[in-house]
Formats: structure tokens, C-alpha cells, sequence
């Protein structure tokens, strides 16, 4: 469903992400765990598309992101980092032009946006412009238009980052009762979200991968996956 | 198609979600205004056309669509909105069709509000509207020209201020490349047909005929590629960005 072989890359001398090989498959919520800087984020953007790798390649349900951009791009729903949303526009138009985007008609259309807008409590802020929104509402648009159009893979990078303990718990809910049927990647350097939602998880650092298993194996093989992520990380186990 | 008409629907409104919309029509008519019936003397000349009017076009355009244009790509940078539009299924050549033509519309409806001045010469005189049509339709064509070379420099940097700034220096190259200020550059030293070549990429020139009235099928290609050039250059800008 998402896989990757051999992803790099390199800014100038520089080396983000290394030679990242990993496969997944619906039903996973994979954790990217790492420090900042690790190279999460690119790592995310280029599975998107957004960036091109320097060297190796990465699929969405067969469709290999650099040649066939599009047909994989229809596959993902993706929350960039930080959120970024059209400031002048109101809740509901971007989620308009993101239902504009992929299609989205008639009856179904509308059932959709009911259902993300209910989901992501969206009703009280429809009207109002992204921009006044709290951080909140903003990274809760944000994943209302990744959802939207009922993608199979999902990509999420920090999607509890500024949320309230509530809205933390909220999301966490809604990425499980969405997994059963999907791919869901999330990014995150909280270690409490890998336990509470991951069916596995991901180190890396320095665009390494370091270690790869279910949360449970991450705790035996650590002790704790905290004492695990500072060992790894620092450079302890490998 | 669709998402060409996403993208412009989306561009177009955010033109009017803000005060800027605003802004510019009525500062594009207050000194559309002002040049024709001050600097351009339209009731001193005695004439019932529109020459004045039009004469003062590319001078306008020079600094305002380069206003319309810096926001385009240079904004979705800033604020990171180009990784949202970037990873939804649109190619890129549709976000920067779809974009191009919603400044375009945006800049045809101001030109199209300055329709007040065209009553006015209807009513003090007899002029001829062929004419006035063609000349329209000619500052329209020479707005894409302007507003494709700002989309594309837009897309070169995320600070609207660079942006804006080296539209205008590049268009007004675009607009002088006829002149010797321009010329001057090349004569000394790059070979004649070079700078023939230069000189025939002239805006003013190419837009003098059409202004007269006279639409030449050559001017009509010359601004179709100078506008097909800038947004393919776009592409390759956003490509080529994107990578790092």
C-alpha cells in the first residue's frame, strides 16, 4: 500500500534522509517517531510528492509518486506540517475547494463535508476566516480536508501538535476508528500518542531508520520507549 | 478542466476575500482617470477617440499588475499553502493556468470598470468603436503578458516585495526592449540579429497598432507566446523549486 525503497535526500552536502526503506499496509497506524530534524517531515513530503527524493522511490497503493504523480496523489490524504491553510478563506470554502479539487458531488459531496465538519466539531467556525482561528481549529481543518474525500492512505505530520488534552484525546479516537480499513502515517515526537494509537513504529535520526516494530517490542527491547527513543537516538543501541 | 476551474474559482475569490480587490480597482480608475484627462489632454485634443486613454495603458500596467501578480505563488510560499495545493491531485500546469486566469479575469474586470470613459467620448462625439474595441481587447492581451511574467517571477521567491519588484524591472525591459535604453545594452557587443530580436519583443510596439485599432494577427501571437513562454517558465520555476 505505502512503500518506500531506498529514499534519500540530500541538500547539497547535506543528507536529510537516508536510504529509508519501509513498507506498509492498511489496517497499520505507523508512528514516525524521531527527534527534530530527523527528517520526518521530508520524508512525508516527498511520499506526497511535494519533493522529489534524490535517489530511490516511493508507492501509494502500486502508484509510484514520481511517474504517476496524480493517480497516487488521489490516494492520500495528507496534513502538511503546521497546518497551512488560506488565511482569507473561511472553513467551509477551503473545504469547497478541497471537495472541488477531488470531485466530490451531489449527495455524497455533502454527506462528506456534514461528516468531517461534525467530526472535527467544525460548526461553530465555518463562517469565520482561517486566519482568526486558534491553533486548534486551524490544525482541525486542516485534517478535516485531508479526510474529506475518504482517502486510503493517510498522512499526518504532527496532527495533535497544539490541541488540547480533549482535542488530543478527539483526534487520537478518530485516527483509530479510521484505521481499520486505512493506511495512517503519522508523524510525532510525543511517545504517549505511539502507545495510545500505533500499531507500530518507526525511529529514525538523521534520515536513518533505526529501529521498526509494534509498541509493545519497542517497550521489551527499551524498557520503556522512552528510555529506547533517548538510546537510539543518541546514538546507544546501533 | 475542472481543476483548472477549481484553482481559478479559489484564486478568484481571495481577490475579493481581502480589501486589496478593492484597493486596486479604485486606484486603477482613479489614475486611468487621471492620466487621460491631465496628462493625456483628452478634452484639449479636440478628438473624439480614446487615444489618450489607451496611450498611458502600459505605464500603468507596468507597476499595477505586477501588484496583481507578486501575491501568486509568492504568498502560497510564505505560507506554506503551496505543499497543500501541490500534494492534491492537481499538475502543476493546471495551478498555473488556473491561477494566470483568475489574475487575468481580475485584471480584465478593472479594465473592463473604466467603460465610463468610452461613454463619455460616445457622448461628446463620434468615435469610432471598432476601434476602441480592438484597442480594449489589445490592453487586455498586453495585461496577460505583464501579469504571466509576474506569475512566473512570483514563483521565484516567497516575499511578495522581491516579487514585485523584479516584475517591474523585467517588464519594463519587456516594454523598452524597442528603445535604445535597452538596446544599448546588447548593440555593443551581440550580433545585429540578436539585437533586432530584442527589439521586436517590445510591449509598446506591439501594442501601438493594436491601440490604433489595428489588430494584427502577428501582435495577437506575440503576446499568445510571451504569455505561453512565462507560464511554461512557471512550470519549470515551481519544478525546479520543489526540489529543494
Amino acid at each position: 500500500m505505502l512503500e518506500t525503497r531506498g529514499l534519500t535526500k540530500r541538500y547539497g552536502q547535506h543528507t536529510v534522509v537516508n536510504n529509508l526503506s519501509f513498507a506498509c499496509e492498511p489496517g497499520e497506524v505507523l508512528g514516525f517517531l524521531g527527534p527534530n530534524g530527523a527528517g520526518k517531515s521530508t520524508t512525508m513530503k516527498i511520499v506526497t510528492g511535494f519533493v522529489a527524493p534524490s535517489e530511490g522511490s516511493a508507492s501509494i497503493c502500486g502508484h509510484d509518486i514520481q511517474t504517476e504523480t496524480l493517480a497516487a496523489q488521489r490516494r492520500i490524504g495528507y496534513l502538511p506540517e503546521g497546518a497551512p491553510l488560506y488565511a482569507e478563506m473561511t472553513p467551509k470554502q477551503c473545504l469547497n475547494f478541497i471537495a472541488d479539487v477531488h470531485g466530490l458531488k451531489g449527495s455524497h459531496r455533502r454527506d462528506r463535508l456534514d461528516m468531517v465538519i461534525e467530526q472535527m466539531h467544525l460548526d461553530p467556525v465555518l463562517n469565520q476566516s482561517t486566519e482568526t482561528l486558534s491553533k486548534g481549529f486551524r490544525r482541525r481543518v486542516g485534517l478535516a480536508q485531508a479526510i474529506l474525500h475518504d482517502p486510503d492512505v493517510l498522512i499526518l505530520d504532527e496532527p495533535t501538535d497544539g490541541l488540547d488534552p480533549n482535542q488530543k484525546h478527539e483526534v487520537r479516537e478518530l485516527i483509530r476508528s479510521l484505521s481499520a480499513d486505512k493506511l495512517v502515517v503519522i508523524s510525532t515526537h510525543i511517545l504517549e500518542e505511539v502507545d495510545a494509537v500505533c500499531s507500530r513504529a518507526i525511529i529514525i535520526a538523521a534520515g536513518r531508520l533505526l529501529v521498526d516494530g509494534s509498541p509493545e517490542e519497542l517497550v521489551k527491547r527499551g524498557g520503556s520507549l522512552e528510555k529506547l527513543f533517548r538510546e537510539v537516538t543518541q546514538g546507544g543501541l546501533q | 478542466m475542472n481543476m483548472i476551474k477549481a484553482i481559478l474559482r479559489r484564486e478568484f475569490a481571495s481577490y475579493f476575500a481581502t480589501p486589496v480587490a478593492y484597493v486596486f480597482i479604485v486606484i486603477f480608475l482613479m489614475l486611468m482617470g487621471a492620466f487621460t484627462f491631465y496628462l493625456g489632454g483628452f478634452y484639449e485634443r479636440g478628438q473624439a477617440d480614446l487615444r489618450p486613454f489607451f496611450n498611458f495603458h502600459p505605464w500603468l500596467y507596468l507597476f499595477l499588475v505586477p501588484a496583481i501578480a507578486m501575491r501568486l505563488w509568492a504568498e502560497e510560499r510564505k505560507s506554506g499553502t503551496v505543499e497543500l495545493l501541490m500534494t492534491l491531485p492537481i499538475s502543476p500546469m493546471q495551478a498555473v493556468v488556473g491561477k494566470f486566469l483568475a489574475a487575468w479575469a481580475f485584471a480584465g474586470i478593472a479594465l473592463a470598470l473604466t467603460f465610463p470613459v468610452w461613454i463619455t467620448v460616445n457622448y461628446l462625439g463620434d468615435p469610432d468603436n471598432g476601434a476602441i474595441i480592438a484597442a480594449y481587447f489589445g490592453s487586455f492581451l498586453m495585461a496577460g503578458g505583464f501579469l504571466a511574467i509576474g506569475s512566473c517571477l512570483s514563483a521565484t521567491t516567497r516575499n511578495q516585495v522581491i516579487a514585485f519588484v523584479l516584475s517591474v524591472v523585467v517588464c519594463f525591459g519587456f516594454l523598452l526592449a524597442g528603445f535604445p535604453l535597452v538596446l544599448d545594452l546588447f548593440s555593443g557587443w551581440a550580433p545585429q540579429f540578436v539585437v533586432d530580436g530584442i527589439a521586436s519583443l517590445s510591449f509598446l510596439t506591439h501594442f501601438a497598432d493594436i491601440s490604433r485599432g489595428v489588430i494584427d494577427l502577428r501582435d495577437v501571437i506575440y503576446f499568445a507566446l510571451v504569455i505561453g513562454t512565462f507560464l511554461y517558465a512557471n512550470m519549470i520555476v515551481l519544478h525546479w523549486k520543489q526540489a529543494d
